[in-house]
C-alpha cells in the first residue's frame, strides 16, 4: 500500500531538497506535482485542495530553521500536514461503556463488513479477553447470516441464532437481550451493505442505531475507493453518525487515497485497518507512521524524538559555545562520535535520514559500519588529554604511539586528524556566520569524508 | 421497490441517485458556466470535475485538452460544454460497448467471473442467470468461491431463485477441480451456459492469481477454447486502482470483457473511461441496482452523458 504514491512524492522532494535556495515558484511547482500524485492515488479532490492550501499557508512566512535547507523545511511542513490529515494520534476501538457494549458495523455493499466483524471479534477475544456476541442484521444478501455464523465457528465466537424472516431492528434487540442475559461483554451488529443514497435502507440502519444506541458505529470502507469516498463518508456520517472508520483491503497495491480522505471528511479517526485475508490480518492505524511511509522521507519524526532523548542539552550548549569561537579539538570530535553512537550507530542514523537509504547501502558495500566509529573513538582515547585539547602537538612519534595504543595503522590516525582539521575549519567558518550546531543525526560537517564517493 | 421506480430506466435511477448526492457534477458544470469564455481557469475547473468522477488525472486532462482545441476562448454555455465533453468521452467509449454473446455451438459456453473481493461477482452471476434463462437458454452455475464463508450457500440461493442447477463442493475444496467437474456435468446435461464463480482476490496477491491461472489451465484441459468469456467485475466505487486491476487480470487471467457494478450510488465509475482508453476491452453490462433486472446493457452515450450530467431522453423502462 502507498508504494506508488510514496515513490512519486519521494521524487518530488528529492528535487526540492537539492535546491540551495527556494523561490515561491519552486514551491508552487512542487505543490502542483504533489497535487497530481495525491489525485492519482485517489485522494478526494476537496481533501487534496485543502491539503495543498494548508501546506502553502504554512510554508509562506515560515522562518527556515537554522541548519536545515529550505527544501527540508518544506518536506517537514508536508509531513506535519499529512499527519494532521490522517488524524494525529492513533485511536483504536473504545470499550469503555457498561456491558454489553454494542458496536454497529455499517458501509456499502462489498466493503468487507462481515469479514471485519469477525476480525474485530477475534481481536477483542484474544487481546482484551472479552466475551463477544456477533449478530448479522443482513436480511438482504443471500447467505449473509450463514457467512457470519460460519466465521463465528471458525474463530470460536458466539453468534446469535438465526431466526429466518426477522427484521433488523428486532434482531438487534434480541441480540442485546441475549447478551445481557448471557453475560456477554460486547455485541457486534453486522448490517447489510447499503448505498448511502438508498433512503429506505438508510432509515433502517438509523432505526437500528436508535434501538441499541451503539457505543461505536464503525464505517467500513474499501481502501481502494475512488473519489466517491467523500460522498460515502459524508452521507453515512450525517445520517447514521459514525464514531470511527475501518479501512479494508489496505493490502491492495499502491494507492490507498481513501485512507487520506476519510479522516479529513468524517473528522473521525481511522481505528483499524484490514491488511489481508486471514482473520488475524487486522492492524491498528498509526497516522504518523503512515505519513512517513507515504512521504518516503524516512522516519524523521522518530529520529528527532530519539535524538532529543539521548543528547544532553548541556553538552550541546558547551559545544555550541566552543564552535562559536571556532574551536574544535579531539574532545569535541569524540563527543560527536559518542552522540552518533547513542542515536543508534551510523547505519541506523543513515537509515532514518531521508534520502540516505542509498548511502547506507554504499556504506555496507564499502564495509564502513559502526566499528569505524568505535575505532575512531579508540584512537582518540589513546591520546593524552593534552594531545586531545591541542591537535597541533601531533608529530610522527606521537602518531605511532597512538596507533599502536589503539591497535590501528598510522594511516588511520592520519585520516582522523584530517577529519578533525576539516571540521575545525568548518566550525571556524560557521562561527563567523553566527554559529550553528549540526542537528542531531545530521552529518557533522567534514564527516562526509567517512563515506565513499558516489 | 415501487411500480414507478420500476418504470424508470437505469438512467432515471442514476439521476435519482445523483440528485441525492451533494457534489453532483451536473451542478458543478452549470455552476462554472452560465455563458462565458472557455479560458484556462474554467478548463481547470472542468478538469477537476472530471477527476471527481474518477476519470483519473491523465484522461481528464486529455479530454479537456481536446475540448480546448476546438472551443478555447469561445463563448460557450453550460449545456454546450456538457455536450462537447460527453462527445469526447463517448468517442472513447463507443468501440467498447459490446453485449455478452453466447456461442450456441459451445455446449457449454463457459463464462468465468473474476475480480477483487466484494466487487459483486456472485450477485452478477445471479442476475445473468435469470437473463439467460429468460432468453430460453439452459444455465448452470459453479460455486468456485470455495474460500469465503457461505459463498457457496449464497450462489446456491441464486440457483434456487432462478431454478438453475449449481455445482458445488465443500468450503475449502479445490476450485479448479470443481470447475472441471462442473464442465463435465454441463456437457453431459447438454447445458448451454456454465457460469463459474471464483473467490475474490486482490490482483497483487500472486499466490491467489496463480490459483486463478490453475483454474483456467484445468478448464482448458477439458475444452481448449474455454473459458469463452472471462469477465472482470469492477466496482464503480473503485478509484484508479481499477486500471491496475484490469491490467493484472488481463495479463494473468486473460480477461475478455468487463462488467461494472454498483453504478446506482453516487460513484460515477469514470475509471471505466480510463480502462476503455487503455485496454479497449469490451464492456458487457453495468449493474445499477439490487434487483435481477438491474443488470443492463452498456450504452456508451448514456454513460458519457451521465458522467458529465447531460439531460437525456427518458428511456422507456
Amino acid at each position: 500500500m502507498f508504494d506508488s504514491l510514496s515513490d512519486k512524492l519521494g521524487g518530488i522532494f528529492e528535487k526540492l531538497k537539492k535546491r540551495g535556495a527556494l523561490s515561491e515558484t519552486h514551491v508552487d511547482e512542487a505543490m502542483r506535482e504533489v497535487r497530481l500524485a495525491l489525485l492519482e492515488a485517489d485522494v478526494a479532490l476537496p481533501v487534496v485542495k485543502n491539503f495543498i492550501a494548508k501546506v502553502k499557508e504554512a510554508a509562506v512566512g515560515q522562518e527556515v530553521v537554522k541548519s536545515v535547507t529550505p527544501g527540508q523545511m518544506v518536506v517537514k511542513i508536508v509531513n506535519d500536514q499529512m499527519v494532521e490529515m490522517l488524524g494525529g494520534d492513533a485511536k483504536t476501538i473504545d470499550l469503555n461503556a457498561p456491558a454489553p457494549v454494542p458496536f454497529l458495523m455499517v458501509g456499502l455493499q462489498g466493503s468487507g463488513k462481515t469479514t471485519t466483524t469477525a476480525k474485530i471479534a477475534k481481536r477483542l477475544k484474544d487481546k482484551e479477553r472479552k466475551k463477544i456476541l456477533m449478530a448479522s442484521l443482513d436480511v438482504q444478501r443471500p447467505a449473509a447470516m450463514e457467512q457470519l455464523e460460519i466465521l463465528g465457528k471458525q474463530i470460536d465466537v458466539a453468534t446469535l441464532p438465526i431466526i429466518p424472516g426477522q427484521m433488523p431492528v428486532d434482531i438487534a434487540n434480541r441480540a442485546m437481550t441475549a447478551a445481557k442475559l448471557q453475560g456477554f461483554d460486547v455485541v457486534i451488529l453486522d448490517t447489510a451493505g447499503r448505498l448511502h443514497v438508498d433512503q429506505a435502507l438508510m432509515a433502517e440502519v438509523v432505526a437500528v442505531r436508535n434501538a441499541v444506541n451503539p457505543h461505536e458505529t464503525l464505517l467500513v470502507v474499501d481502501a481502494l475507493t475512488g473519489q466517491d469516498a467523500v460522498n460515502v463518508a459524508e452521507q453515512f456520517g450525517d445520517q447514521v453518525g459514525v464514531t470511527g472508520v475501518i479501512l479494508t483491503r489496505m493490502d491492495g497495491d499502491g494507492r490507498g487515497g481513501a485512507a487520506l480522505s476519510m479522516r479529513a471528511v468524517t473528522g473521525k479517526p481511522i481505528k483499524l485497518v484490514g491488511v489481508g485475508e486471514k482473520i488475524d490480518d487486522l492492524e491498528e492505524f498509526h497516522p504518523e507512521r503512515v505519513a512517513s511511509r507515504i512521504l518516503g522521507m524516512g522516519d524523521v519524526v522518530s529520529l528527532v524524538e530519539k535524538a532529543a532523548e539521548t543528547i544532553e542539552a548541556e553538552e550541546a550548549e558547551r559545544m555550541m559555545k566552543r564552535m562559536k569561537k571556532g574551536m574544535f579539538d579531539f574532545d569535541d570530535l569524540r563527543s560527536q562520535l559518542q552522540q552518533m553512537k547513542k542515536i543508534g550507530g551510523m547505519g541506523s542514523i543513515l537509515g532514518m535520514l531521508p534520502g540516505l537509504g542509498k548511502m547506507q547501502k554504499q556504506m555496507a558495500a564499502a564495509n564502513i559500519d559502526d566499528s569505524v566509529l568505535l575505532r575512531q573513538e579508540a584512537i582518540i582515547n589513546s591520546m593524552t588529554p593534552k594531545e586531545r585539547a591541542h591537535p597541533r602537538l601531533m608529530n610522527a612519534s606521537r602518531k605511532k604511539r597512538i596507533a599502536s595504543g589503539a591497535g590501528v595503522t598510522v594511516q588511520e590516525v592520519n585520516k582522523l586528524m584530517k577529519m578533525q582539521k576539516q571540521m575545525a575549519t568548518m566550525m571556524k567558518k560557521l562561527g563567523k556566520r553566527g554559529g550553528r550546531m549540526p542537528l542531531p543525526g545530521q552529518m557533522p560537517p567534514g564527516m562526509e569524508g567517512l563515506l565513499p564517493k558516489e | 421497490m415501487t411500480e414507478t421506480d420500476k418504470k424508470l430506466g437505469w438512467f432515471g435511477r442514476l439521476k435519482q441517485g445523483l440528485k441525492k448526492s451533494s457534489s453532483a457534477l451536473t451542478e458543478g458544470i452549470t455552476g462554472i458556466f452560465t455563458k462565458k469564455r472557455l479560458d484556462a481557469s474554467t478548463l481547470e475547473e472542468l478538469e477537476d470535475l472530471l477527476i471527481m468522477s474518477d476519470l483519473g488525472v491523465a484522461v481528464s486532462a486529455r479530454v479537456c485538452d481536446r475540448l480546448a482545441k476546438s472551443r478555447f476562448d469561445k463563448q460557450i454555455s453550460a449545456e454546450e460544454v456538457q455536450i462537447a465533453l460527453a462527445e469526447e468521452i463517448g468517442d472513447i467509449m463507443n468501440d467498447v460497448a459490446r453485449p455478452l454473446e453466447i456461442d450456441g455451438s459451445h455446449k457449454p459456453h463457459v463464462i468465468l467471473m473474476v475480480g477483487v473481493n466484494g466487487a459483486g461477482k456472485t450477485t452478477t452471476i445471479g442476475k445473468l442467470a435469470k437473463q439467460f434463462k429468460n432468453q430460453g437458454k439452459s444455465v448452470m452455475l459453479a460455486a468456485g468461491d470455495t474460500f469465503r464463508a457461505a459463498a457457496i450457500e449464497q450462489l446456491q440461493i441464486w440457483g434456487e431463485r432462478n431454478d438453475v442447477p449449481v455445482a458445488s463442493g465443500k468450503e475449502g475444496c479445490d476450485a479448479a477441480g470443481l470447475a472441471y467437474d462442473a464442465i463435465q456435468e454441463a456437457r453431459d446435461t447438454n447445458t448451454d451456459i456454465l457460469m463459474i464463480d471464483t473467490a475474490g482476490r486482490l490482483q497483487n496477491k500472486s499466490h491467489l492469481m496463480d490459483e486463478l491461472k490453475k483454474i483456467i489451465r484445468v478448464i482448458k484441459k477439458f475444452d481448449d477454447s474455454a473459458p469463452h468469456d472471462t469477465i472482470l467485475i469492477l466496482d464503480a466505487t473503485t478509484g484508479q486502482n481499477a486500471v491496475m486491476q484490469t491490467e493484472v487480470f488481463l495479463e494473468l487471467a486473460g480477461i475478455t470483457g468487463i462488467i461494472m457494478t454498483k453504478l446506482d450510488g453516487t460513484a460515477r465509475g469514470g475509471v471505466l473511461v480510463a480502462c476503455a482508453e487503455k485496454f479497449k476491452l469490451p464492456i458487457h453490462a453495468i449493474g445499477v441496482g439490487e434487483t435481477i433486472d438491474d443488470l443492463q446493457a452498456f450504452d456508451p452515450n448514456d454513460f458519457s452523458k451521465m458522467l458529465v450530467g447531460v439531460k437525456i431522453e427518458q428511456k422507456q423502462g
